[in-house]
C-alpha cells in the first residue's frame, strides 16, 4: 500500500512548490507589471521632481532613489506582496486544502519566500539598469560591497516576507488586506528616506525609522552604491553598517516569532459559524 | 469488519457554543457514508475533527488507526480531502493543479487517469480560474483523490453542479468505491445520500437524530404508507399499514385500473425533516 512507499523528497516537493509559484506570478501581467513599472514611475517621477546634487557630494538626488528604491523592493515584493497573497490564499481556502496534504509545510514557506527572492532581484536589476543609464550610477567593482549587497537583501527579504506571512495570515478580511499593508509601507518609505532624502528630514523622523527595517535597507543599499564621501550627509555621519546588521537580524527574529505566532493554515472556527456569531 | 473511523462520545465547543454535542459514529472500510443535516448542526465540525483540522473538546476518535488530533504526514498520504470551500490557483492550468498535488504523495494516480475520472480532459490546458462552478468544483475532487486516497472526505461535493454532472459525480463515486475507497459524504441532496450511501446520519443540534440505511432510515420502511387515488367524488387520500391490500381492494371496487393510483411510502426527505424538526 502507498503508506509503506517513501514520500517524496523534500526538495522536490519545494521545488514544486516554486514552479507553482512563479507561474501563478509570471502568468499574471498586473502582479508583473505593477511589481516592475511601479518601483521605476516611483524613481522616474522623484528623479524629475527633485534634482541636483546632494550638497555638493558629487551624488545625485537620482542616484539617491536608485538605492533608496533597491532597499524598498524587498519590503515591497516581501512584506506588501506576499501579505495580501497569503491573504487570498487563506480567505480561498488554499492554505487549508494544502494542509490538508502531506506536503511539508516548510516547502510552501521555502517556495514561496524563493519566489519573492526571484521577484526581488528583477525589480532591482530593473531599478539598477534605470540607474545605470539614465543617471549615471557606476556599479562597484569591488567584492565587499556586492557582499554588502547580498547580505542586506537577503536579511531584507528574509524578514519582510515573514511579516508579511504573519500579516497576511492575520487580516480577517482580504479585502483589506492591501491597505493594511500599504499604509506602513507608504508611510516607512517617506520617514526612512527613501522619498525624501535625508538631509531634508527632521531628526525626530531619523530616530523614528531607525526602529524600523526599511531605513537600514535603503542605508546599506546607499553604502553599495554611492561613494564613501556620501556618508557624512548619513544622520550620524557614518554607513553604520554594525548597527544596520544587528537591526536586520532583529527583525528577522521578530517576523518568526510573529510568523510562528499570527500564521493559520485553518481559521480557528469554521467560517459560517464566525459569520453567524457576528 | 475493519473500521476506519471511530468517533466515540465527540464534543467540540467554541467559547460557549456547543457545535457537536456527543456523537458516536463507526464509518467501516469500503462504504459510503452519509452525513446529513440542516446547516449549523456540526456536520462540518465533526469531519473536519476527523480530517485532522480541529482538535476536539471532549470523546475519542480514531481515523485509520490514528488520533487526528495529531495527523502525521504518513496519515495524510493515506486521506483525500475535498473541501467545502476552495478554489485553486487561477493561474494553474487543470493539469498542471493536478501534478503538483500529486506531487505530494508518494504512489500518485497519472494526471491523465484523474482528468479522465472527473471527466475534464477537454479542460486540462484551461486556466483554474476560467472553470465554471461546476468544473472547479470537479477539480477539487480531482485534488482529493490524485494521492489515491483509502478514505475520501466530500463536504458537499455537487454544489452548482447541473443535474447531469451531478449524474456523472455519482458515477465517479461508485467507481472510487468499488476500487476499496471509503467515503464520508456530507450534503444537502438526500436524493444524493440515498443514490449513493450506504448508511447515512442525521445530525442537528450538534447529536445524531438517526444512523442507518438510507432506505429503512427512522422507520421509513415500516411507516404508514399513503394510497392516492381520483374517482368521480374527487381525490382521495388513506393512510395505511397495508397498502397491498387497500390496493387490492381498491382494485375489485373499480373492477380493474383504479383511476390515478399512487402509493407512496415516506420519502428519505419526509423523514429527514420529521428529525430535524425544530432545528432548522
Amino acid at each position: 500500500m502507498s503508506a509503506t512507499l517513501g514520500r517524496p523528497p523534500l526538495t522536490k516537493v519545494m521545488w514544486s512548490r516554486f514552479v507553482v509559484e512563479m507561474k501563478s506570478f509570471v502568468r499574471n501581467p498586473q502582479s508583473i507589471g505593477f511589481s516592475l513599472a511601479f518601483p521605476v514611475m516611483m524613481l522616474f517621477l522623484f528623479a524629475s521632481i527633485f534634482r541636483g546634487q546632494v550638497r555638493d557630494s558629487g551624488v545625485t538626488v537620482s542616484q539617491l532613489y536608485v538605492a533608496g528604491l533597491i532597499g524598498s523592493a524587498a519590503l515591497s515584493t516581501g512584506f506588501v506582496n506576499t501579505a495580501i497573497r497569503v491573504a487570498f490564499d487563506r480567505e480561498r481556502g488554499e492554505l487549508k486544502r494544502l494542509a490538508g496534504t502531506p506536503m511539508p509545510k516548510i516547502a510552501f514557506f521555502v517556495g514561496r519566500g524563493a519566489t519573492v527572492l526571484v521577484m526581488t532581484a528583477l525589480q532591482v536589476a530593473v531599478l539598477l539598469a534605470a540607474g545605470v543609464i539614465l543617471y549615471d550610477l557606476t556599479l562597484p567593482s569591488d567584492i565587499g560591497r556586492w557582499l554588502t549587497f547580498l547580505g542586506v537583501l537577503g536579511l531584507g527579504v528574509f524578514s519582510s516576507t515573514l511579516l508579511g506571512l504573519a500579516v497576511g495570515g492575520r487580516v480577517r478580511n482580504a479585502n483589506a488586506a492591501p491597505a493594511v499593508v500599504n499604509l506602513p509601507f507608504v508611510a516607512l518609505q517617506f520617514i526612512s528616506g527613501v522619498f525624501i532624502p535625508f538631509t531634508q528630514l527632521p531628526s525626530s523622523m531619523h530616530t523614528l525609522s531607525a526602529f524600523f527595517p526599511l531605513r537600514w535597507l535603503a542605508q546599506g543599499m546607499r553604502s553599495v552604491f554611492l561613494p564613501d564621501r556620501y556618508q557624512v550627509n548619513e544622520p550620524s555621519g557614518t554607513w553604520q553598517h554594525p548597527l544596520m546588521w544587528a537591526i536586520l537580524a532583529g527583525w528577522c527574529l521578530v517576523g518568526l516569532l510573529v510568523c510562528v505566532r499570527w500564521f493559520r493554515w485553518v481559521d480557528r472556527e469554521p467560517r459560517a459559524r464566525r459569520g453567524a456569531s457576528r | 469488519m475493519d473500521v476506519v473511523i471511530e468517533v466515540d462520545g465527540l464534543r467540540k465547543t467554541y467559547g460557549g457554543f456547543t457545535a457537536v454535542d456527543g456523537v458516536d459514529l463507526e464509518v467501516v472500510r469500503g462504504e459510503v457514508f452519509g452525513l446529513l443535516g440542516p446547516n449549523g448542526a456540526g456536520k462540518t465540525t465533526t469531519v473536519e475533527i476527523c480530517e485532522g483540522y480541529r482538535k476536539r473538546s471532549g470523546g475519542e476518535v480514531r481515523v485509520l488507526g490514528e488520533d487526528p488530533q495529531h495527523p502525521s504526514p504518513d496519515w495524510r498520504c493515506r486521506i483525500g480531502l475535498v473541501l467545502q470551500a476552495s478554489q485553486a490557483s487561477e493561474e494553474l492550468t487543470v493539469a498542471e493543479c493536478i501534478t503538483h498535488f500529486g506531487s505530494f504523495y508518494p504512489a500518485p494516480r497519472t494526471t491523465d487517469e484523474v482528468l479522465a475520472l472527473v471527466a475534464l480532459e477537454a479542460k486540462r490546458d484551461d486556466r483554474a480560474g476560467k472553470l465554471s462552478g461546476g468544473q472547479q468544483r470537479r477539480l477539487d475532487v480531482a485534488l482529493g483523490i490524485v494521492g489515491r486516497p483509502e478514505l475520501l472526505f466530500l463536504d458537499e461535493p455537487t454544489t452548482g453542479f447541473d443535474p447531469e454532472a451531478r449524474r456523472q459525480f455519482w458515477d465517479l463515486i461508485r467507481a472510487l468505491q468499488a476500487e476499496g475507497t471509503t467515503i464520508v459524504l456530507t450534503t444537502h441532496y438526500l436524493d444524493e445520500a440515498e443514490a449513493l450511501a450506504d448508511r447515512v446520519a442525521v445530525l442537528a443540534g450538534g447529536r445524531i437524530k438517526a444512523l442507518g440505511d438510507p432506505a429503512t432510515l427512522g422507520g421509513r420502511a415500516d411507516a404508514a404508507a399513503t394510497v392516492t387515488w381520483i374517482d368521480d367524488d374527487g381525490h382521495h387520500e388513506l393512510r395505511t399499514a397495508e397498502p397491498t391490500r387497500t390496493v387490492a381492494e381498491l382494485g375489485q371496487r373499480f373492477g380493474g385500473e383504479v383511476p390515478h393510483l399512487t402509493v407512496r411510502r415516506p420519502t428519505l426527505e419526509d423523514i429527514y425533516l420529521s428529525l430535524i424538526g425544530d432545528h432548522t
